[in-house]
């Protein structure tokens, strides 16, 4: 009897781990065959992307995988991976298996590159440097507005409560951070001011999440600070999750964040996948793509639909998404990552180890 | 008997003191984790749970679960066997190598497989003309898991071994059995209770892994995703419903694997008390 | 390797065994960390692990370990204690919820404990209203995390040697006039005392390591809630493999040295109780 209890467990657990295998057999075979696929076959694709576009890419990958099987007659799966944008990177160097990344910035995508999976010149491969998107940096802040939040120089008031991600881990952080550098900038303060004012800034940081998930999480479901520094498509989306709990509120000035895409050409070579590749990245251009982005409200780079979304009321606190789905706000002076001489100058400058943000938190 | 009563007063406020305790910071987060996961209704409950990346995830789960399981049964015994039935040079250090992965932190356990398996590693170039993919994928979860789970069976069966000493086996090899049938015959009967209860330590923890499987898991939704990690992604999607429904599916199994130890806990004493 | 001669067969077999699933998924493995971290000069990895941001994650990971697992040990003792000396209602259910941290993933303990401490959570709003302390994303929110997760060790470790404990001593403690408080530190004390530090070390080594539930609940500022392995973990995001490797490496002597006090202690007391008999 208890002979028999003892080889029942064993032989379940051994029996879970053949099934298991088997599966993964099955996995590892789409994953590993070199030969290109013909016509009827499933082509598995995986998109490695940062933390806000989970919701974007739900969306654009059901449509991308109609206008695949109306165009080429194959079925498309793609399998996607989110998580914060440097980490990303750094995991798709290693070896994580990716056709495609879809990342916060470019020094992200050149992480990869320089990994030696990504042909050179890949900021070109696709229109507008890549980015088939863009968005910005706006502050949340709770309904109301109650700590009278309006600019940048609020968030280095004492008695405000920051929440951003880490700018070390996380792209959209490294976007917070170069924006309020071009706002104390702008003020006509020194480098050392700026490099003061930032300080001050990163000193009422209550909770240093990781990822721009972690921390809209930080700030929305556990009430951590007065406000948070996030990326636009991520407070519109706290705006529609909870209506009437938050408000966004518009900085004078702030920077146009454009994530990259890019095919990383040795595995699609590996995986056979470098045409569907392609095709999934440019198709992110299409009118009915650009549609779906401006839907999840990132800032859509074909012109004639951007302005289909710009709102008429350009005041600087927005309370609710617009009931006509206007979204995109317009006032508002954006500078981008060229003032700051390229993402490798940035980093050097800013990011990388003892550089500006380690020194501020240097005691 | 006069002990007894002096204590009374001192008796009733360590259990509550217990219960307390416990209650605080074991069954509350428990009861916190179901109102929330039937925040939204059963209906809300049974599509998260049922959701299909919600499966895929247990599956994997499962699946590593019991690689680490058969591998950790086999090596604990093995290990076992060999530290208390021999004496030989370097076994304390043997030892301290089994004990090692528990005090090591999960993060540097997915580091050392990222650094032996990954692109930098001298290693890839070789596994990689064979299509052997080990980090971010399922082997490489299933390492971790062994890892975190590393020295759970051997340590349940050495002091058992040891208490038993090695009479018996001598014995029976004088007679001339050979190693599986003292193995079969007189060992396994005594470690047979505490074999069970390393396995469902090392199943209760390899399910729950998430630091060392987050770090070489590459987060694929569906492939390498396994269900701690499928909650922190629900949680992240503002899904808080539906990363406690998953939480639930892991809570659940957890109980019953407590109530197995209960249930395997008291057969091995009765057996005990029959054998004395 | 030399060996004494047993009659026993069997060795070669299950050294082997062994030694190939050791070298597998520990040794060559953690080798490879040591490799890795000897491509930095020996200054560099000086100066790396002693950087003061650095020093202050192993300050905050070790004391707040610390002051978990001293909790632990005092909860475990009175747990154990009433496990085996008492008989109540509910006995069967405390000895079973005790594996529970085991069983439940760190992530899962980490989010619902920080959606229970945080300043309007259940527990967290009582303790920011009444005392003023705020629980989740500080140093104390860590620590009630490892609490939670070290909760089993010192209990497992007591209760099967309090459990041996020979009543006959305690009894001729007490014939011999010696009152409840006096048996417990001269008898049943010394008799559990290497159970402790075997429960207190195990705690303590896992504590320090631990991330999952804790990355949840710390605030993780630099300096005041930043735990060494969120260090490593930000160290590899921001590509720089080095010097993750160089606090893993820190980490991982860390653990050596705690792993071998405990042998340490332990074969110091074995030896001190067989010299007895």
């Amino acid at each position: 009897m208890k002979k028999r209890l003892l080889s029942l467990i064993l032989i379940t657990a051994l029996g879970a781990a053949v099934i298991g295998c088997g599966n993964n057999e099955n996995v590892a075979a789409g994953d590993n065959s070199e030969v290109p696929k013909s016509a009827g076959e499933k082509i598995e694709l995986t998109n490695v992307s940062y933390d806000p576009t989970r919701e974007l890419y739900a969306a654009y990958n059901e449509l991308f995988k109609a206008h695949y099987e109306e165009e080429f007659g194959q079925t498309v799966e793609v399998t996607q991976s989110h998580g914060g944008s440097g980490k990303q990177a750094l995991e798709v160097a290693n070896g994580l298996e990716a056709d495609v990344v879809t990342l916060a910035l470019e020094g992200d995508v050149q992480v990869v590159a320089d990994a030696g999976l990504i042909d050179d010149g890949f900021t070109s491969e696709f229109e507008l440097d890549s980015s088939p998107y863009t968005s910005t940096i706006v502050f949340l802040v709770r309904s109301g507005n109650p700590k009278k939040i309006y600019d940048w120089n609020d968030l280095i008031r004492e008695d405000v409560g920051v929440i951003t991600p880490n700018p070390k881990t996380s792209g959209g952080a490294m976007w917070n951070y170069l924006a309020a550098w071009y706002y104390f900038e702008q003020q006509g303060q020194s480098e050392a001011e700026i490099l003061d004012s930032i300080k001050q800034l990163y000193a009422n940081v209550v909770v240093l999440d990781s990822g721009a998930r972690g921390a809209t999480t930080s700030f929305v479901e556990n009430k951590q600070g007065d406000v948070l520094i996030a990326w636009e498509n991520e407070a519109f989306l706290s705006l529609a999750e909870y209506p009437g709990e938050y408000e966004i509120v518009v900085p004078s000035v702030s920077i146009l964040c454009q994530p990259t895409v890019a095919v990383v050409d040795e595995v699609a070579k590996k995986h056979g996948t470098e045409d569907v590749a392609k095709e999934y990245l440019s198709y992110l251009y299409s009118d009915e793509a650009q549609q779906i982005e401006a839907e999840n409200y990132y800032r859509p780079s074909t012109k004639a639909i951007y302005d289909k979304y710009v709102s008429s009321n350009d005041s600087n606190t927005i309370t609710e998404v617009p009931a006509d789905g206007k979204w995109i706000n317009n006032n508002i002076a954006l500078t981008d990552i060229n003032h700051f001489g390229g993402w490798a100058k940035a980093r050097a400058d800013h990011f990388a180890d003892g550089a500006n943000f380690d020194s501020i938190y240097e005691q | 008997m006069e002990l007894r009563k002096e204590n009374k007063v001192l008796k009733y406020f360590l259990i509550t003191i217990s219960f307390i305790f416990l209650g605080v910071f074991l069954i509350l987060p428990l009861v916190y984790i179901v109102i929330t996961a039937l925040r939204d209704g059963i209906s809300g409950y049974i599509n998260a749970v049922s959701d299909e990346y919600a499966i895929k995830a247990a599956l994997l789960t499962i699946q590593a679960t019991a690689w680490a399981v058969i591998v950790n049964t086999i090596f604990g015994i093995a290990a076992a066997w060999l530290i208390t039935k021999y004496s030989f040079k370097g076994k304390k250090l043997l030892s301290t190598f089994i004990d090692l992965p528990v005090t090591v932190s999960p993060i540097i356990a997915g580091l050392i497989y990222v650094l032996t398996f990954g692109r930098q590693s001298g290693l890839y170039p070789i596994l990689d003309s064979y299509g052997i993919q080990i980090i971010f994928a399922v082997p490489g979860i299933v390492l971790a898991t062994i890892f975190v789970t590393f020295p759970f069976i051997s340590r349940e069966l050495v002091p058992v071994l040891t208490a038993q000493g090695t009479d018996e086996e001598e014995a029976a090899s004088l007679m001339g059995a050979g190693t599986f049938t003292i193995f079969r015959k007189v060992t396994f009967p005594h470690i047979k209770w505490a074999l069970l209860y390393g396995v469902v330590l090392c199943t209760a923890r390899a399910m729950g892994e998430f630091g060392a499987v987050s770090v070489l898991s590459g987060h694929l939704r569906g492939k390498t995703n396994t269900l701690p990690l499928y909650i922190e992604l629900l949680y992240q999607g503002y899904d808080f419903t539906g990363a406690f429904a998953a939480s639930s599916i892991l809570v659940v199994l957890a109980v019953i694997v407590l109530i197995l130890r209960l249930v395997i806990e008291n057969k091995g004493n009765k057996e005990l008390d029959l054998n004395k | 390797m030399t060996r004494r001669k047993s009659v026993i067969p069997g060795f070669g077999i299950s050294m082997g065994i062994t030694i190939t699933i050791l070298s597998i998924v520990v040794l060559i493995p953690l080798c490879s960390l040591v490799v890795f971290s000897a491509k930095l000069s020996l200054s560099e990895f000086i100066d790396t692990v002693t950087k003061p941001r650095v020093l202050a994650g192993y300050y905050v990971s070790i004391s707040t370990a610390f002051i978990a697992s001293l909790i632990n040990v005092l909860m475990g003792l009175i747990l154990a204690w009433i496990l085996v000396r008492y008989d109540f209602k509910g006995k069967k259910f405390i000895d079973g919820i005790i594996e529970l941290p085991f069983a439940l993933p760190t992530a899962v303990a980490g989010i619902s404990l920080t959606h229970l401490t945080t300043t309007n959570g259940w527990v967290g709003q009582i303790f920011y209203n009444l005392f003023g302390i705020q629980i989740a994303y500080t140093r104390v929110g860590i620590t009630v995390a490892l609490i939670f997760i070290g909760i089993p060790f010192v209990v497992r470790s007591v209760q099967p040697v309090l459990e041996k404990i020979d009543k006959q001593y305690e009894e001729a403690a007490f014939i011999l006039g010696a009152d409840a408080k006096t048996t417990f530190k001269k008898v049943i004390f010394p008799e559990i005392l290497p159970a402790i530090i075997s429960g207190f070390t195990l705690a303590f080594a896992r504590c320090i390591g631990e991330y999952g539930s804790v990355v949840f609940i710390a605030g993780n500022t630099p300096y005041e809630t930043e735990i060494a392995p969120l260090l490593i973990m930000s160290k590899l995001q921001e590509y720089d493999y080095s010097a993750a490797t160089s606090i893993a490496l820190v980490m991982l002597g860390i653990s050596m040295v705690i792993l071998s006090v405990n042998a340490i202690v332990q074969a110091n007391v074995s030896r001190r109780v067989n010299g007895k008999i």
